[in-house]
């Protein structure tokens, strides 16, 4: 049956189905999201990123292959990981799309389905801030990054003592890092937060072929999302 | 005014200059700053990697504290100002966004109705308390020291905030206002890379020499920074960008409040100017009459 499906042009495979159900959750969450349907694939965001040239896909490309059915393919890009954040694309886009706010979607994305990434390192960095904050409640930069290259190249810690070094001279350094008073209720709070995320994830995913592009967008709850 | 005082993990301790700046200059301009009590990380990178729940209620924690003071807070970071008000705008724009964080909250005993405004101290300098009356504050004149304006991509951004989203005004018009020479910076807001020096460092060592190149072929002395993320990859990464790239940079960077801090007349020490990695140079040096050994 879902074999059939497959063969016939315009419908999404189930992988598909699925990945756009999640992506298109993360979208709704953002104030006014539903304006990526707006694209004119005019490629300014691509022209204002700093980083897009050593991007795999560029952004508007990103947007292009959403459309057409191909997340998947950006599941496994480099991109979605160089992306820095800085808005610049979203502050230019002539129709309005959040484009930053959507890349970061697209990550959240392949951090639920476990994808392996083109760019593990940044997973890592992303999950040793989170392990941070749980732990002490505020960032310590020196177990952070400690962290991060004895995960990712150990032998570049060498690197850092000249810095580490200027540091300790300036009093930029505090060795050890310091949990908050509070740090029993902020744990309750993630903790609770976590369980109110896992109400709006549904347990199977239902399987209706659909088409790609914004077709099958017709009658998604985005229609309704305000901001506009 | 008072404000609620949000100094986030940077400043704690590897900006301290940024910190102790702020400080000093608010309080030289009669300004209350109190320190929120037991503040969290704001989450920055966590946008990107928990569930937007746990994100957004680690976030409205502290704008939750701020509430509870009943004043607006004052979140210096570039970073912890974008993610605080981009929390602050999710809540009050999708109601039932703000019903899933309250009663994440609720198990601190806390909670937030969307009251609390935040802002950034460009903003309060330049629009609340006003360059005529900062000026009238000034002590010291810059003597057309060469200003790069380097505002970074956060502050302006995504959403207009105080300042114009492709050409801010307030930095330059702020330093004009010292007597300091603003030159022509055409990549005031261009991306330094933040977090990529550790993810993608060759792409950040690149951003990054582009921004020095930038400044110093336009004849600057000095880079002005908002930001402890740009300020980090500019003045701790200026060395590997020299040995990567075979370049000589070695210009000072310092933190926008530690140069009007300067002009306010204010001791070096109490702006943290001891705490930086690049020699000041002897244009700034003479002008505070502390030599940066």
């Amino acid at each position: 049956m879902e074999h059939a499906t497959h063969q016939l042009p315009g419908l999404m495979t189930r992988t598909e189905a699925d990945l756009r159900q999640i992506f298109l959750r993360q979208v709704e969450a953002i104030p006014a999201g539903e304006r990526i349907k707006r694209c004119i694939q005019c490629g300014t965001c691509t022209g204002s990123c700093p980083v897009s040239y050593a991007m795999d896909i560029s952004p508007r490309q990103l947007i292009a292959l959403f459309r057409a059915g191909e997340l998947e393919t950006i599941m496994r890009s480099r991109s979605i990981w160089i992306c820095a954040s800085c808005y610049a694309c979203t502050t230019r886009c002539p129709s309005g799309i959040k484009i930053t706010d959507v890349i970061y979607a697209l990550k959240r994305t392949v951090m639920e389905k476990e994808y392996e990434s083109k760019a593990p390192q940044v997973q890592v960095l992303a999950k040793l801030f989170v392990d941070n904050l749980m732990s002490y409640g505020r960032l310590h930069e020196g177990t952070l990054i400690r962290k991060y290259y004895m995960k990712t190249g150990i032998f570049k810690l060498f690197g850092f003592i000249p810095l580490v070094k200027k540091m300790l001279e300036t009093k930029r350094l505090a060795l050890f890092p310091k949990k908050i008073k509070e740090h029993k209720s902020l744990s309750r709070i993630i903790k609770k937060a976590q369980e109110i995320e896992m109400r709006h994830v549904p347990e199977k995913l239902e399987y209706s072929p659909e088409f790609v592009g914004y077709r099958g967008l017709g009658d998604m709850k985005l229609e309704s999302r305000k901001g506009e | 005014m008072k404000y609620a005082y949000y100094p986030g993990c940077s400043l704690e301790k590897t900006q301290r200059g940024y910190d102790e700046s702020v400080r000093a200059v608010f309080k030289a301009l009669d300004q209350e700053l109190v320190e929120i009590d037991d503040w969290n990380c704001c989450g920055a990178t966590m946008y990107m990697s928990v569930k937007e729940t746990v994100s957004l209620a680690v976030s409205a924690r502290n704008l939750a504290l701020g509430e509870r003071m009943g004043l607006d807070i004052l979140a210096p970071c570039s970073s912890c100002f974008t993610t605080l008000s981009k929390t602050n705008r999710i809540l009050n724009e999708i109601p039932e966004m703000r019903r899933d964080v309250n009663e994440a909250l609720a198990e601190g005993g806390l909670s937030y109705s969307g009251k609390v405004k935040v802002r950034h101290p460009l903003d309060i300098l330049m629009n609340d308390i006003g360059l005529e009356a900062v000026r009238a504050r000034f002590q010291r004149n810059l003597n057309g020291l060469k200003i790069a304006p380097y505002y970074g991509c956060q502050i302006v951004r995504p959403d207009k905030t105080f300042d114009d989203r492709e050409n801010p005004m307030l930095l330059d018009r702020l330093f004009r206002a010292c007597g300091g020479d603003v030159v022509y910076f055409p990549m005031k807001l261009r991306c330094c890379g933040g977090m990529l020096m550790t993810t993608f460092e060759e792409t950040a060592l690149k951003l990054n020499k582009e921004l020095l190149e930038c400044a110093l072929d336009n004849g600057a002395d000095v880079m002005v920074t908002t930001c402890p993320l740009c300020h980090m990859n500019l003045e701790a990464y200026q060395g590997k960008i020299n040995n990567f790239y075979k370049t000589t940079f070695n210009i000072p960077i310092i933190y926008f409040t530690q140069l009007l801090g300067i002009a306010l007349g204010l001791p070096a020490k109490s702006l943290g100017l001891d705490s930086s990695f690049i020699p000041l140079g002897k244009k700034v040096t003479t002008l505070t009459e502390v030599f940066y050994a």
